[in-house]
């Protein structure tokens, strides 16, 4: 291999090695950014009002039947949401993994759109569909089978509607996790099961579906962390069908007269239980490196379906109506529509909508400004921020990385709302008052996108060889020329691609977002909040179809330079 | 019969009005003299460029006003921070804790809101011409920090297509019918001022048992006020158990199906005060947009368009809408409201779970 060096080796120099500087540095930021909150959050815990220590929060948790219903009610989401995503997605990562189903890169696709849409948006658009009785769909259902007009087919607002919304958003983490374990697993174990003499039946049963239980098993736990921390949804559906879950239970303790205490109190469950349940996942996975064993792999032989591939792809399309499909359409409809529970006709097509968020809404432009300079901020400086410690890491280059990596991924286990309220407990009050500036939103942004930027910038650069690096250092260059030089090129795609990924999540953020922002800090997501609390569905609309662009445009973005798009896990909010 | 003053009597007579004159001003208040939008406040607040208004009023109205008063004062940008009265008030004093100072005049569907404001000192005393001359004693501060910018009634309403006048319910009472269960709309005092002074005179006049029967209808819970005549006029729910008047009004004169029920045992009666912070960044700016909203042209206009009704003494009511005076309303009473707020959010919660 040749590499051109542009200074000769007369010009040798020595520099002082930075990186030490640097991984303090990073080091010190990531503990700013992680232990203070959680510190704050655990003090607040275990004090009373007057500051003295005390168990009464917890006692009181565990007595009120207020706070100890959500819990329970928590728990049943985020099963059957587990349960229901396991289903659907796991046969649908085999489709697309292992079988002649036709269309299978176009299905992969619309499962990261249904990925990229944030689940506070979908939950309104399920509103327009599915409300019992100004829901399009049971318009549709009505006049189909002319029943009454109090009569309905399907319920959003309520326990199952719920579960159901959450569900259309959390199945591509299963099915992520599916294709990507099947696409890994070589086609060398099939084929030894079918030449002796195994039917493609008990291949599957016998081969296949043991090498993916484990990634279903992991994307279970996933969906279940997922269901269980999520806010919008519950917040949009759950209240009016009168009943609360954890995070909304969470969020309603900080309204007048505000305790602080309690909802620290009950987000120390939340906190722990993820904890616990990513040691569960990470063991499940740990073990998956047997799969992969076996020299030279050949792509896997894909199983024909015959006359049921069709039936396949339309199961799938089927599945794809609801994260996409239908609240796309239904958003569009409300968009242009003067009523937003009725069809589009000649009569009732309007641009009024439009007119009001872009020109009368006073709220609209600061939000839209707010968004994108947090987006842009976010996701230069979480980048930034991951590349040097992915490097630090996976070169292995000071003492210490091993910790250095433990805090950069360590927020994974944080909830957004959980996040939300440690902020606000740590920078409202002296010596840090961040609250009421979009310093605050951005430290709660970064922190929430750290784990994906950074697991995303370490696997990009474990791809490099370190000998590239090492030749330049032989030839003189210091460390961070040798990374200016070799390593910087080479990582630009990645790089780009995380930038827009952690834009992408930091936009749709909403569950941080709602416990930090004030009126001059409102952002996008918070905005849409606002609305639907005051039954505005149509600006939701238009400004919801703004957001999808912007993210689609964005992902598709990423997806030209081939690079991450399933492999990376945006966070719900 | 002749009276004959002494000498002492005069003195008497002259002591007792040199009293009056020095305890006039903490007995009669003191309210600052009225001001009129001058020339010089137009300038001023056209310096400052932009004012930050905190609300509870429905959104679309509140922009309207907000647009009305740009129109009239180029150069001069109105923020709207919209969101439930309840939900101001938390804003308001989590904002005031961290130091932050965006809020230049604020109202709130929660008149109880003002006695605890006026009593931590954040009002600046400010007394449009107008409050001074077309306002009744009840509907300004005494010591001029606030004035009704609106009144309103918490109503029932219902859906027309849905429910002819003959069946439909005409008193709270009757929501309890086991045929409305599933059929009610219904928001909610945590986020609404407007339904936390209504809980409170209901709960007063007619008795918590109303709520809690009423919390066994498999209600749908929505959190503003102004949300209720929404999903009534979107066709999701048959009746509403509470909600603003103004939106039943608006949507009923936009052609959509909605109609107001006046309850039997009497209408909540809401007032919006206005007023301006002591921490305004925009002073001049608030002031010119607090004299704007109580003025006469202001009023009107929220009353035409709006459908809300005005304290201004010179306004006149929208043909084709019940008059105040032919509806039974309910007695407000801000003070017992601040004092029980925090005790009827958790009883609410208590019986509707949310």
């Amino acid at each position: 291999m040749t590499i051109a060096v542009s200074d000769p080796p007369a010009r040798m120099t020595h520099g002082f090695d930075y990186t030490k500087l640097v991984l303090y540095g990073i080091a010190l930021v990531l503990c700013v950014l992680i232990v203070l909150p959680m510190s704050w959050l655990i003090y607040y815990a275990f004090v009373d009002k007057n500051g003295a220590f005390t168990f009464g929060n917890f006692v009181t948790l565990v007595n009120d039947p207020t706070l100890l219903d959500p819990l329970i009610t928590t728990f049943t989401l985020a099963f059957s949401t587990s349960l229901i995503c396991c289903i659907v997605a796991a046969p649908m990562g085999w489709l697309v993994a292992r079988t002649d189903m036709p269309l299978r890169r176009t299905v992969r696709l619309l499962v990261t759109a249904s990925f990229v849409t944030p689940p506070f948006l979908g939950a309104i658009a399920w509103e327009l569909l599915a409300a019992p009785n100004s829901g399009l769909l049971n318009k549709i259902y009505r006049v189909v089978t002319g029943a009454a007009a109090d009569e309905h087919l399907l319920n959003i607002y309520s326990f199952s509607g719920l579960i159901f919304v959450i569900a259309c958003y959390t199945f591509p983490y299963v099915f992520v996790l599916v294709a990507n374990a099947l696409d890994r697993t070589p086609g060398e174990l099939e084929d030894a099961s079918s030449i002796l003499g195994g039917s493609t039946w008990v291949t599957a049963r016998r081969v296949t579906i043991p090498l993916v239980l484990p990634a279903i098993l992991a994307g279970a736990l996933v969906a279940f962390l997922q269901a269980m921390t999520l806010f919008g949804s519950p917040a949009i559906l759950a209240l009016p069908a009168g009943f609360h879950t954890m995070t909304t239970k969470i969020w309603s303790l900080f309204q007048y007269p505000p305790k602080p205490e309690l909802a620290a109190a009950a987000s120390l469950p939340l906190l722990i239980l993820t904890v616990l349940l990513l040691r569960a996942e990470h063991m499940i996975l740990g073990r998956r490196s047997y799969a992969v064993l076996g020299g030279k792999n050949s792509d896997p032989r894909l199983i024909r379906l015959g006359w049921m591939r069709w039936a396949a792809l339309a199961l799938c399309f089927i599945v794809l109506l609801n994260p996409v499909f239908l609240p796309y359409a239904a958003l569009f409809n409300a968009t242009f529509s003067k009523v937003a529970s009725q069809f589009i006709t000649f009569s009732n097509f309007t641009f009024h909508n439009i007119h009001f968020v872009l020109f009368e809404l006073s709220a609209t432009k600061l939000a839209l400004y707010n968004t994108f300079v947090l987006g842009i901020a976010t996701a230069t400086i979480g980048t930034v921020v991951a590349v040097v410690i992915s490097y630090l890491t996976t070169r292995e280059a000071v003492s210490g990385h091993r910790a250095l990596g433990f805090l950069a991924t360590a927020p994974v286990a944080i909830p957004g709302i959980v996040l939300g309220v440690g902020l606000f407990l740590s920078y409202t009050r002296p010596p840090f008052v961040l609250y009421g500036t979009l310093w605050i939103l951005l430290l709660a942004f970064l922190t929430l996108a750290m784990p994906a930027a950074y697991q995303q910038m370490q696997s990009a650069l474990k791809a490099i060889h370190p000998e590239l690096e090492d030749a330049s250092r032989i030839l003189g260059a210091t460390r961070l020329k040798a990374l200016r030089q070799i390593t910087a090129p080479l990582l630009r795609t990645s790089v780009i691609a995380t930038w827009c990924f952690v834009f992408v999540g930091t936009i749709r953020e909403l569950s941080a977002a709602v416990m930090l922002f004030t009126s001059e800090t409102k952002v996008i997501s918070v905005l849409i909040f606002d609305l639907n609390e005051s039954g505005d569905l149509a600006a939701i609309s238009v400004l919801g179809l703004i957001m999808l662009v912007v993210t689609s445009g964005i992902v598709a973005l990423a997806n030209r330079l081939r690079l991450g798009g399933g492999s990376v896990r945006l966070r719900d909010n | 019969m002749k009276t004959k003053f002494t000498r002492r009597d005069v003195l008497k007579v002259g002591t007792a009005l040199t009293a009056a004159a020095v305890f006039a001003e903490p007995i009669r208040a003191a309210a600052p003299p009225a001001e009129a939008i001058t020339p010089a406040l137009i300038e001023a607040a056209r310096k400052e460029g932009k004012v930050v208004h905190y609300t509870s009023v429905d959104l679309p109205l509140a922009e309207k006003v907000a647009k009305a008063f740009e129109a009239k004062y180029p150069g001069i940008a109105v923020r709207t921070e919209r969101t439930g009265a309840e939900r101001v008030f938390t804003r308001i004093a989590q904002e005031r804790s961290s130091n932050i100072h965006a809020c230049d005049v604020v109202q709130s569907s929660d008149a109880a809101h003002f006695v605890v404001w006026k009593r931590e000192g954040l009002l600046a005393p400010y007394v449009p011409e107008d409050v001074a001359k077309h306002y009744p004693a009840a509907h300004k501060d005494a010591d001029g920090l606030f004035a009704s910018y609106r009144v309103f009634l918490c109503v029932m309403a219902r859906n027309t297509d849905l429910v002819k006048a003959e069946d439909a319910p005409k008193g709270y009472r009757d929501l309890l019918d086991p045929k409305w269960a599933g059929k009610i709309v219904k928001a909610h005092p945590s986020y609404s001022g407007t339904i936390l002074t209504a809980t409170y005179q209901t709960a007063r006049d007619i008795g918590w048992d109303y709520f809690e029967k009423l919390a066994k209808q498999r209600i749908m819970q929505v959190q503003s006020a102004s949300d209720p005549p929404k999903k009534l006029a979107l066709g999701e729910r048959a009746i509403m158990a509470d909600g603003i008047e103004y939106g039943v009004f608006q949507a009923k004169e936009t052609g959509k199906p909605v109609d107001v029920i006046y309850p039997a045992e009497g209408s909540p009666l809401i007032i919006g005060p206005n007023g301006i912070l002591k921490s305004a960044p925009n002073p001049n700016a608030a002031r010119l947009l607090q004299n704007f909203m109580l003025s006469a042209e202001c009023q009107q206009f929220n009353v035409d368009l709006g459908g809300l009704r005005s304290a201004h003494g010179l306004i006149k009511d929208k043909p084709g809408r019940t008059p105040m005076k032919d509806i039974k309303v309910m007695k407000d009473d801000a003070a017992a409201v601040e004092k029980e707020s925090e005790q009827i959010k958790a009883r609410y919660t208590q019986y509707f779970k949310v």
